[in-house]
């Protein structure tokens, strides 16, 4: 019980608390570039989940079973951004060729993804909190699920900004960023829920 | 030291080369074909990119032909040749699209019209065109600030004596300019038409005169005499029928005003 209960502190917390675009603000450029319209803002969502669950599977092993055991731990990064990358290249080929349907609806957001902070900062966390591959795993199904809540939520907002009158000089990116930060003030809330979530 | 740093170099080495290997491999065995026809009707296509079919580019034009979505003669730039190229490719038969030529229907020179007020806004008909529809008198003529010039892919238009003018030699037929024209003046013809109406004024005879001494004042002369019956006037504007025009010129003889002209859009500009 005590390891179901580790597992949905970890999602509520990589959801909500941290949020890795709202409160670490990690992946802020594909959060600002994608969410100008819902539908393309969950095709991003979905593909960064999609990416962030297949890198740590594969990041977490090389980092436990290579890099710990050689002593390399601070070729982490390089070697971590190697391996997305030719991940997100491998999974647009297979894509491609079997899931047609899939690969072009994603298709578009996966080469976006391909060395996103986001990504990264996912995997290098999960070693940095010691989570085992489970955990790992959770986190990152929690950090992509908390990226999708992000854009979701401010494509909303930006939907809205679209249909007012902006003053001239706040205009597009700006009167963007002056949202963006209030979505992430809104998102402080959270910070203190999960620790008491069983208290 | 130097051990640790060769481990280093050929751990990151591997796995680099590994994941190549990998990439390498992937891309061969899991190979989309790229669809050949799409490639070939790209090539035939002018590439100018001017949009006339329909499409976004010739690009996407190339790919809604090899998916049956569109008709291979749609590329008026290309004309005859290229839609024989495509159609060679497909393996249809097809007929072409009929040489399509931008012509300025209006002969409002500054001689001819007057300006009711003076202008001095952004250099853009469309904006001239918001304030009391623009500071000629005539407000269906052309505006002459050159939105149609700016438009034009291959530098076919002028403006000459505030009035846009079309070099038949360079127009390739893609209708950006009539696209753009606020008062609709441009329109698109076929290129072998030796006819056309210089005039998009639609009102009455006296209002229209007194704007421009070129402009069609409707007096049906044109439509009497045609012995085609190709011209009918609408609202008070002569329009043609080029399917019934058989080029004989006589309306031209006929208009007092000199708004139905011949011209010959395939020698001279």
């Amino acid at each position: 019980m005590d390891t179901f209960k580790t597992l949905v502190v970890i999602l509520m917390s990589s959801v909500l608390v941290n949020n890795y675009v709202l409160a670490r603000f990690l992946g802020i450029c594909p959060f600002l570039g994608v969410s100008k319209k819902l539908n393309q803002a969950v095709g991003m969502g979905i593909a960064v989940i999609f990416v962030m669950l297949m890198a740590t599977a594969v990041t977490w092993p090389i980092q436990i079973f290579v890099l710990n055991k050689l002593g390399l731990e601070y070729t982490q990064t390089i070697v971590f951004i190697l391996v997305i990358a030719a991940l997100v290249q491998f999974t647009e080929i297979v894509l491609k060729k079997f899931i047609p349907s899939l690969h072009k609806s994603l298709g578009v957001y996966l080469p976006l993804i391909t060395t996103n902070c986001a990504v990264l900062g996912v995997t290098i966390n999960n070693m940095i909190d010691g989570y085992n591959f489970t955990q790992s795993m959770v986190s990152s199904l929690g950090c992509g699920l908390g990226f999708l809540l992000a854009m979701v939520l401010f494509s909303g907002v930006r939907s809205v900004i679209d249909e007012r009158l902006v003053p001239g000089p706040f205009k597009g990116l700006p009167v963007t960023l002056i949202a963006a930060s209030f979505v992430s003030l809104a998102f402080f809330g959270f910070a203190g829920i999960v620790d008491n979530l069983f208290a | 030291m130097i051990t640790d740093i060769l481990t280093a170099l050929l751990v990151v080495a591997v796995i680099g080369i590994v994941c190549g290997i990998v990439l390498a491999l992937a891309s061969h065995f899991f190979a989309v074909e790229e669809d050949e026809t799409v490639k070939k009707i790209r090539e035939a296509l002018p590439g100018a990119n001017c949009g006339a079919c329909g499409y976004a580019g010739c690009d996407s034009y190339a790919e809604a032909v090899a998916a049956g979505k569109a008709e291979p003669s749609l590329c008026i730039p290309g004309a005859a040749a290229t839609a024989s190229a495509i159609a060679e490719i497909l393996g249809v038969e097809v007929s072409a699209a009929a040489p399509k030529v931008a012509f300025v229907g209006c002969n409002g020179t500054c001689e001819a019209t007057s300006n009711k007020a003076v202008y001095e806004g952004v250099d853009s008909c469309a904006a001239a065109k918001m304030i009391y529809g623009g500071p000629s008198a005539c407000i269906y003529g052309c505006i002459g600030c050159g939105d149609c010039a700016d438009a034009c892919p291959s530098d076919a238009i002028c403006i000459v004596d505030g009035l846009a003018h079309v070099d038949p030699r360079n127009c390739m037929g893609c209708g950006k300019c009539a696209r753009v024209c606020p008062n609709g003046v441009i329109k698109m013809v076929n290129k072998n038409a030796k006819t056309a109406v210089m005039c998009n004024n639609t009102e009455k005879g006296a209002a229209a005169r007194k704007n421009c001494k070129n402009a069609c004042i409707g007096c049906k002369k044109c439509q009497l005499n045609c012995p085609e019956g190709a011209i009918t006037v609408v609202n008070n504007l002569a329009v043609i029928d080029y399917d019934k025009c058989t080029n004989c010129g006589t309306c031209a003889d006929v208009c007092p005003t000199k708004c139905l002209k011949n011209v010959n859009f395939e020698t001279v500009g």
